[in-house]
């Protein structure tokens, strides 16, 4: 039988549409000819492009093993059965696009992810939903992707059986921007990652952190937003990170931190908010790290610096209404403090060149008492603690003699 | 009691002494919001005003209302009225005025000042009430002393040490011995002591708006709840209530069997 030559011309059609000449796309539906996407892999060849089209698609264990794109249209749901992980994607350049997962299994012994991405580059993960999610997308020793604006919204109730929304785990080059991350156990983490650009993500309501660095160098994370998480965002063992323009609000507790620095060297934090934490910056062994231009508004501690932390600087920062701008816990300081704007200082500007001719100590003595014996934040702001912390201001006895800064702005930084 | 109130009210505006005080706060507003020009730091720093400075100024006018209007309180006792009416009426007079000149003398700038359109209004209402609550408390607490003592000089030192102790000293008391007993478990007792002392209780009360972030900083279990959640806030302004409420009863119990 001879084929109509019209069906040439739509395969002709088809494979031009594709991404390459000899490129095809195969139309996934509920209804149609291919009804699985595990089945519809395995028949595809390389650098073919899936549409998924609308409906449901009850599919776990979908291993993509060659550079595919898969697109869904209006949001397909691809639902787990909470039977274990979802999406495994084991080839380079493989595009995952507008899908809407939910149901990942829930493990005690492996990490299940919704997307998980193995030993694979030029990978891009992009407008995807995930939902009642373990691990969200789990990077591991891929480089060289993007993760796009996705949306991970987990309902995590216990560190112990949750898993985080976006991990990368011997990663290295990877771009993820613009996602929102909400419920998980570690909004996003990070682990021997290097050379990460992590720009413009929300990650709120997180069982722990917001972000977790541990062992990663090299990275830098801009114009982040990290609210009300469990515990903030916990930078540890890390070199050379920068971090610019990133919110940081609300993080409340007693272990919770606006950002959390333990073994980090030669940082840049730049143009930082932090707004309304029970501890803005909380430093621990932290050496050459530059502090400009943040704005720290009425945290309970802005900076509360634990030990060891050498030839920090902090410069033209704001520090306005915290119930403790800076507290140390030594009577050692090898750290800078210039240029900054404090809200309680109050000395004078008699040549009027903007800075004030008194210095500012912003270390008060009711700090090291709180230290010592935490219960006595119930005389915060009293009558009592006023006239010892001013008693210590003129004669610093337990405060670190040259902790000061001697050229605190009259205005504030704009 | 009405007649007597309204007399000892307008009696304390007559004497000017009212429109001193109305001054003062009128000026301090203006001042803070002049120098500042943001409410909410505005606040703060009133409320360290507003904890030392009302008792103070309600301990001392009504030991010196009692003392002056002496003679006018014989005069009304020879008369067929009820001794409680007598001085709840002095003592409500009092208060009264003092606290309408804190609320309109703070109020006008504030309001001037976009009050209204910032977000601080609920702190700033706040601070208010717990203003007026000491007012009434130390003015009530004054009242008793001053009706104890017949001696005015005694009577004014008693007033003065009371102030001083509970705005100063008991802090210092209260932090020697959490820092003595710091192996301990302490934050019940810490709680405890804050709750008896009304200066340290309104000084919680304003510190829950203003350095929540700061408190929950603090392990303990109980703070956690008490910080954490309204019931703080409740359970400060029923004791606040309770504040108010014993001073008065300890006038009535004393005026009842002092002999003139």
């Amino acid at each position: 039988m001879k084929t109509p030559y019209h069906t040439y011309i739509l395969c002709l059609i088809f494979s031009l549409l594709g991404q390459g000449i000899w490129a095809k796309t195969w139309k996934i539906c509920t209804t149609c000819e291919y009804s699985s996407i595990k089945q519809t892999i395995q028949l595809a060849k390389a650098h073919d492009t899936l549409l998924v089209q609308k409906g449901t698609y009850r599919e776990y264990e979908i291993v993509v093993d060659k550079p595919l794109v898969i697109k869904g249209t209006d949001y397909p749901i691809v639902d787990g059965e909470k039977k274990g992980e979802i999406f495994q994607i084991q080839s380079d350049g493989v595009t995952l696009d507008g899908l809407f997962i939910i149901n990942v299994g829930v493990s005690y012994t492996k990490d299940n992810a919704a997307i998980r991405v193995i030993r694979s580059k030029d990978f891009r993960i992009q407008n995807m939903v995930l939902e009642q999610l373990f691990f969200g997308i789990y990077l591991e020793k891929s480089s060289h992707g993007k993760v796009y604006h996705n949306r991970i919204i987990g309902e995590a109730v216990d560190e112990y059986n949750s898993g985080n929304g976006i991990q990368l785990w011997y990663s290295s080059d990877i771009e993820v921007s613009k996602n929102h991350v909400q419920g998980t156990r570690d909004g996003i983490y990070l682990e021997f990652s290097d050379r990460i650009t992590i720009t413009g993500n929300t990650s709120m309501d997180n069982l722990r952190y917001g972000l977790h660095f541990m062992f990663s160098n090299n990275d830098i994370y801009t114009q982040n937003t990290f609210e009300n998480n469990g515990a903030g965002v916990a930078v540890m063992f890390s070199k050379f990170i920068t971090m610019k323009d990133n919110t940081f609000r609300k993080n409340w507790g007693t272990a919770a931190y606006g950002m959390l620095l333990k073994e980090i060297n030669d940082a840049e934090i730049i143009g930082n908010t932090f707004e309304e934490n029970t501890i803005g910056i909380n430093i621990e062994g932290s050496n050459r790290i530059r502090y400009t231009n943040n704005d720290f508004i009425g945290n309970g501690w802005a900076i509360r610096v634990i030990g060891a932390c050498y030839t920090n600087s902090f410069r033209g920062n704001n520090f306005l209404y915290n119930s403790f701008d800076i507290s140390y816990n030594s009577k050692l300081n090898d750290n800078v403090f210039e240029g900054n704007f404090w809200s309680g200082y109050t000395g004078y500007d008699l040549d009027k060149d903007g800075i004030g001719d008194v210095p500012y100590r912003p270390v008060k003595l009711f700090s090291y008492v709180v230290n010592r014996t935490p219960e006595t934040i119930v005389l915060l702001r009293s009558l009592f603690m006023d006239i010892i912390d001013f008693s210590e201001r003129v004669s610093p006895v337990f405060t670190p003699d040259n902790l000061k800064d001697a050229q605190p702005l009259m205005k504030i930084r704009s | 009691m009405l007649k007597i109130l309204k007399y000892s009210f307008y009696d304390l505006i007559r004497s000017r002494w009212s429109y001193v005080y109305f001054l003062f706060y009128l000026i301090l507003g203006f001042v803070l919001l002049f120098l500042n020009n943001d409410v909410s730091k505005a606040v703060i720093t009133l409320m360290n005003v507003i904890i030392v400075l009302i008792p103070l100024i309600g301990t001392i006018f009504g030991v010196m209302y009692y003392y002056n209007s002496r003679e006018f309180t014989e005069l009304l006792l020879a008369q067929p009225i009820n001794r409680t009416s007598i001085f709840m009426g002095q003592y409500l007079g009092v208060a009264g005025s003092l606290t309408m000149s804190l609320v309109l003398g703070l109020g006008i700038p504030f309001l001037l000042y976009g009050l209204l359109r910032s977000d601080a209004i609920f702190d700033f209402s706040l601070l208010l009430v717990t203003g007026s609550f000491l007012t009434f408390i130390f003015v009530g607490l004054s009242f008793v002393i001053a009706i104890s003592n017949e001696n005015k000089i005694k009577g004014f030192g008693y007033a003065v040490l009371l102030w001083l102790f509970l705005a100063v000293v008991y802090d210092g008391l209260f932090l020697m011995s959490l820092i003595v007993f710091e192996e301990y478990p302490l934050d019940t007792f810490s709680l405890v002591a804050t709750m008896l002392n009304p200066i340290d209780l309104s000084r919680i009360l304003i510190l829950l708006k203003l350095d929540i972030s700061a408190l929950l900083g603090y392990t303990g279990a109980i703070f956690k709840k008490f910080f954490g959640t309204d019931l703080g806030f409740l359970v400060s302004m029923a004791i606040l209530l309770c504040w108010t409420v014993l001073p008065v009863l300890g006038l009535g119990y004393k005026a009842k069997r002092k002999d003139f």
